[in-house]
């Protein structure tokens, strides 16, 4: 590394990459991906506590395990906890950990706005989160429909919690999205065209265009239920002719984007894990593709199916019944393009496979009964009650998170340089799988047998009793089988077995360097002619059908040998980024304390983007 | 393990069987008019094709991981990138399914929000945490439990005094918010005597932190006696005169006796039970504050649905609400056991 | 073996040719076109649903507020001839230009200030009714984003004498004045959707009184 620093910065930037500040100012990409996916896991058994403390209350008609106000607030903060929180920070782990790697880049566009978007989401998180420590917690759901979200019926500040984290946690993901597209767009290998990239990458790309274009809404929505709630504004007080309705609207444009954000990384990792497993390219990736862009357009089109009993009109619920059902259509096609590529595979049923596969079989599930939710006319039975968490849990954890657990096992070698234990993983597998079946599979008929969500006890003489009874248990099972999953990530770090480059013999890029990834991750940017090029550099198919490995396959001419990798320049640490994400949180976090506070952490931004702005290069004739 | 996949189709049937339950009180798939029936219809075919999806792609995909998985020393597969027409026929024929199950979703659509011309109108107002009923043209006020004609459309004009809340009484049919600023229209038809306890509702609308006990009950009746109902229901309160001792020092606490009332926010004021609840003939009315209590003895529950109507619930009531309903909005009376028992005494009595 | 072989060279080059930091700033102006749009559609979505007044059409100016569009319009054009200066080489010019397209956007807000503390003078404000809401806080954003404007253009003046802004580093004035005329465009459409829209109401009203 270039080692000399220049005048003009307020204090010399850091060069060493080594120690807890070297961490601390990291701008590397696999780094900071490492911290999101970290910051996510415990985050996700947080909400996994909240929600095993739901599901202990319902274990039984009239229990009295917690009061109405905490589980009120309980199911609100486990379903933010869970999507703001777990869900979407470990896909974006996922981004900074592979997307580079699988375009041939060495780092992403804006290495210092990465470790930005990190430190953001780590201290909007606990904003979010800092209701609990002050007695305090929001308690309106977590899509808070007006006017309950009013000062006049949630006079506490567990919904100033709610506006100000998201509003500090939206900062992150823009950051994060913005960064992407422009990685994805500029800065792919020679002969990567779009059509040859990874459907992860694919999916990186159509997330972070979702990402930029819904949050801005829900920003609105935010600041226009903070406006009411601190300065008297009246955009949903109903005696002013506030329309409670406009909140839900702004909320589902979002919130239906949101959902595909919370999918469409899975479906890419899922499209990484099962070709690689079944020794066969993805079978129709280009459809796989445009699919993926018909969703992202779709859901633009189907918000309203979340408002289909406020009273929308006959025309209006008609419209958004038809758009929905047909966004079922691409979904299905990139199903059975999955279950194609597992056809006539040679099929290795390692843990990472395992959950891919058990990805496709609950997430069929999950998108069964969203259809059924896409028939207005029997919707009207089936909204709010406890089909709909069963739904929302088939696609989340059976999809989302069974997808995210898959990339854990896949990429783990890559980044820690071992395996994590393949016996252990099934055995946490399978556990996880029954737990989550035993645990959501029966809020189906409970709730077509119309037990509604979002209530802290029942009676006894409903009929739910046995049934909820069995989803405690299965949301235990589950639980414990998380905690072996923590076991597993953690022993395997120092007893995994050592894993090389290519421990999966895998299609794409992120395969062709060592495990670990070193720091500047390609010691040759490889020059690419083909999609699944790292296979194609190992395999060719003769003109009989058989592939056979190439005589002097598995490599891209020079390798770390032969170039000088001291002189790769790489962006250098920094720690504008932690500054400037301080300054951000005390500002949100102000207005719910003392204005004071958010006064203070506007200067401390304000300092931060200077420095930025004007930060030295390290590097001998750099003139940026 | 080709074994698992009969068993997995056995196990799902079983698990569908097991999940019906039309005689719970709360059942959907009980439907006993024909907003519900024609709900239920549209689930029908909807619930069959999940079932086909189901067993034919779950088992295929575990199929699949049996017969090519991989074994030692198999060769590479086939690099298959695609095939044209199977792609074209999984999307085509998805679509052409949908269209087709489109037709029945809209035209049922168009039967349950459309109420018919001759429906009996009934004005419902949500409240935290209770349901506040009027019957315009019939001159009735109640509140959490509603009488209806058997074979007769009964139209439901939803708002809302405070937040959104949600009306549904499952075997009747699907639900509809109640939401401020607005009028929201929806209907139910009961075709069948409902038992005792009527048919079951619930609010379903996260409404805040008494949302779980804000229930309601529909006593679907024939129609004589829904006219004998209307009738009671049309008459004041009784006077002083025609009441018991007790109940009569009730009736004086009710209209006249000042208390000192705690919210659950902390403020303290003095009040009055008729400056909140109207009790007609009284000389203070009008009050919808709180539920009108004209007729609360002819209701078979207390508290919107929650528990049976009692004494001994009343009694339980007025000495603590926050007890039974957290976070309600009526305040804690101080009263004394003889003010409690004469006040039971009298709401007993408005038959 | 001896590491002969450098990695390569152009370590800056992009996929395709546009500087990381123009994409940044489209990608970002597309997602602020989200933002004030779904405030621009809160404010048309309770046009007229006020239920007490003051009304627009009793409080608005048009020839005043068209008066400070054309300063917002103008200072575009200075934005231009700030980064034509800069491509050119001229830095002095550059500052000229970049402190006239400060004072213009400077007057503009200092026109918004005073129509807002005139409005609160005749009765509406944030808390009156639907109008007073929705206008404050979509003029209000769109202030809020022209006074960052200012800021960033004070800075390259700043920064343009402490000799930091050369003709290859255009891109960073180029930058700043995509977001400037961003923030102008937004403008055109608040005026006319907010303003020119009311201009039939204006005209009865003045009608009625016998103008």
């Amino acid at each position: 590394m270039a080692t000399g620093t220049q005048s003009g910065g307020i204090l010399a930037r850091p060069t060493s990459i080594d120690g807890v500040w070297g961490w601390i100012t990291t701008v590397d990409a696999k780094r900071i991906g490492m911290m999101y996916i970290t910051t996510s896991i415990l985050f996700f058994l947080w909400g996994g506590i909240q929600a095993l403390i739901v599901r202990t209350q319902l274990s039984h008609p009239g229990a009295e395990f917690v009061s109405p106000d905490t589980y009120n607030s309980m199911f609100t903060m486990h379903a933010l906890t869970m999507i703001f929180l777990a869900i979407m920070p470990m896909s974006v782990g996922f981004f900074n950990l592979v997307v580079p790697l699988q375009i041939g880049a060495r780092d992403v566009a804006f290495p210092r706005m990465n470790a930005l978007s990190y430190w953001v989401y780590l201290f909007g998180g606990i904003l979010l989160s800092m209701g609990w420590l002050v007695g305090e917690a929001a308690s309106a759901g977590w899509f808070a429909y007006a006017p309950l979200t009013e000062s006049a019926y949630a006079a506490n500040r567990g919904m100033d919690f709610y506006v100000l984290g998201l509003l500090v946690l939206g900062t992150s993901s823009m950051a994060g999205a913005f960064n992407f597209i422009v990685t994805i767009i500029n800065l792919r290998a020679p002969g990567m065209s779009f059509f040859k990239l990874p459907v992860f990458v694919w999916m990186t790309f159509l997330t972070s265009i979702l990402l930029v274009t819904a949050f801005p809404v829900i920003t609105v929505a935010l600041i226009e239920l903070m406006f009411d709630r601190y300065l008297g504004a009246n955009f949903f007080i109903a005696s002013q002719g506030g329309d409670p309705l406009l909140w839900q609207h702004l909320f589902w444009v979002f919130g239906h984007p949101e959902v595909y954000i919370l999918i469409l990384p899975a479906m890419g990792i899922v499209s990484e894990v099962l070709p690689t497993f079944a020794r066969k390219p993805l079978f129709g990736y280009s459809v796989i593709i445009f699919s993926g862009i018909v969703i992202g357009v779709m859901g633009w089109m189907v918000w309203s199916h979340h408002m289909f009993t406020v009273g929308l009109g006959t025309v209006a619920v008609g419209v958004f019944t038809v758009t929905t059902m047909l966004i079922a259509v691409p979904t299905g096609v990139k199903v059975f393009s999955w279950m194609a590529t597992l056809w006539k595979g040679s099929i290795a049923l390692t843990t990472a496979n395992l959950y891919s596969i058990g990805f496709i079989a609950l997430f069929v599930i999950g998108g069964l009964s969203g259809v059924s939710h896409a028939m207005s006319s029997s919707d009207f039975q089936q909204h709010e009650t406890y089909y709909v968490i069963a739904h929302i849990h088939y696609v989340l954890f059976g999809g989302s998170i069974m997808a995210l657990f898959s990339g854990l096992y896949y990429w783990y070698p890559k980044f820690t340089g071992r395996m994590m234990d393949e016996r252990y993983g099934k055995v946490q597998f399978w556990m996880l799988f029954a737990g989550m079946n035993i645990c959501f599979g029966p809020m189906h008929w409970v709730g077509m047998d119309g037990m509604p969500r979002r209530i802290y006890t029942y009676a006894s003489n409903m009929g739910w009793d046995f049934w909820n009874m069995i989803s405690t248990i299965g949301a235990f099972i589950l639980g414990f089988s998380i905690l072996l999953l923590l076991h597993n990530l953690v022993r395997s770090l120092k007893k995994g077995e050592i894993a090389d480059g290519d421990p999966w013999d895998g299609r794409t890029l992120e395969w062709s360097i060592p495990s670990p990834a070193p720091h500047y991750n390609f010691a040759r940017i490889p020059t690419v002619t083909d999609r699944d090029d790292w296979w194609a550099r190992k395999y060719a198919t003769g003109d009989d059908g058989i592939t056979r490995p190439v005589p002097q396959g598995g490599a891209y001419g020079h390798g770390e040998e032969d170039v000088d990798v001291h002189s790769i320049h790489l962006p250098d640490p920094s720690y504008w980024p932690l500054v400037t994400a301080i300054g951000m949180a005390l500002m949100g976090g102000g207005f719910a304390f003392h204005l004071a506070i958010t006064v203070v952490g506007a200067l401390i931004m304000t300092v931060g983007i200077y420095g930025w702005a004007f930060e030295p290069v390290n590097e001998p004739s750099d003139d940026h | 393990m080709t074994r698992a996949i009969p068993l997995l189709i056995f196990g799902t049937i079983l698990m569908l069987a097991v999940g019906c339950t039309p005689d719970h009180l709360m059942s959907t798939f009980d439907p006993v008019g024909p907003v519900a029936a024609e709900q239920k219809k549209v689930w029908d075919y909807v619930f069959w094709a999940m079932v086909f999806v189901f067993v034919t792609v779950l088992p295929a995909l575990l199929y699949m991981c049996i017969k090519f998985r991989r074994k030692e020393g198999d060769p590479i597969p086939a690099q298959v990138h695609g095939n044209r027409n199977l792609e074209i026929l999984w999307t085509v024929l998805p679509i052409v399914v949908l269209a087709v199950a489109a037709v029945p979703t809209l035209n049922v659509l168009r039967f349950v929000l459309e109420p018919p011309a001759n429906s009996i109108q009934v004005n419902v107002t949500g409240h935290q945490w209770w349901w506040e009923f009027e019957y315009p043209e019939l001159g009735v006020k109640t509140a959490n439990e509603l009488y209806v004609p058997v074979g007769h459309p009964v139209q439901f004009n939803l708002m809302s005094k405070d937040v959104i809340h949600s009306f549904w009484v499952p075997k009747l049919g699907g639900k509809m918010d109640a939401i401020p600023t607005r009028t929201n229209v929806m209907w139910y038809q009961a075709d069948v005597v409902s038992p005792e306890e009527g048919f079951y509702g619930q609010c379903m609308e996260f409404c805040g932190t008494s949302h779980a006990n804000m229930k309601l009950r529909v006593h679907a009746v024939d129609s004589d006696e829904f006219d004998q109902w209307v009738e009671d229901q049309t008459e004041p309160g009784p006077e002083a005169e025609e009441l018991s001792e007790l109940a009569a020092q009730g009736k004086d606490h009710f209209e006249n006796l000042d208390f000192k009332a705690t919210y659950t926010d902390g403020s303290v004021s003095q009040q009055r039970c008729a400056y909140c609840h109207t009790v007609a003939g009284l000389g203070i009315s009008g009050a919808r504050t709180g539920p009108n209590l004209t007729h609360l003895a002819s209701r078979g529950t207390l508290l919107s649905a929650m528990v049976d109507n009692t004494s001994e619930n009343l009694a339980d009531w007025l000495e603590n609400p926050q007890v039974m309903k957290p976070g309600s909005r009526m305040p804690n009376p101080e009263l004394s056991d003889e003010q409690t028992a004469a006040l039971v005494a009298y709401l007993q009595s408005l038959k | 073996m001896e590491a002969t072989i450098a990695p390569e060279h152009d370590e800056h080059a992009t996929t395709t040719g546009l500087d990381h930091r123009k994409m940044l700033m489209w990608a970002f102006l597309g997602s602020d076109c989200m933002f004030f749009g779904s405030l621009i559609a809160t404010y048309l979505i309770y046009r007229g649903q006020s239920l007490r007044g003051p009304f627009p059409y009793e409080v608005f100016d048009i020839p005043y507020t068209s008066v400070s569009a054309f300063v917002l319009l103008m200072s575009s054009l200075t934005m231009v001839l700030a980064l034509g200066a800069i491509q050119r080489g001229d830095e002095r010019r550059l500052r000229i230009w970049l402190i006239a397209t400060a004072v213009l956007g400077s007057v503009f807000l200092g026109g918004q200030v005073y129509e807002f503390t005139l409005f609160v003078s005749e009765g509406v404000t944030l808390k009156t009714n639907l109008f007073g809401t929705t206008f404050f806080v979509l003029t209000g954003f769109h202030g809020a984003h022209v006074t960052v404007g200012v800021f960033m253009l004070l800075t390259l003046v700043g920064a343009s004498y402490a000799g930091k802004v050369k003709q290859h580093q255009s891109i960073n004035v180029e930058l700043v004045g995509l977001y400037w005329h961003f923030v102008d465009i937004v403008w055109i459409v608040i005026f006319t959707v907010v303003y020119l829209v009311e201009a039939p109401a204006i005209e009865a009203a003045k009608a009625a009184v016998g103008h």
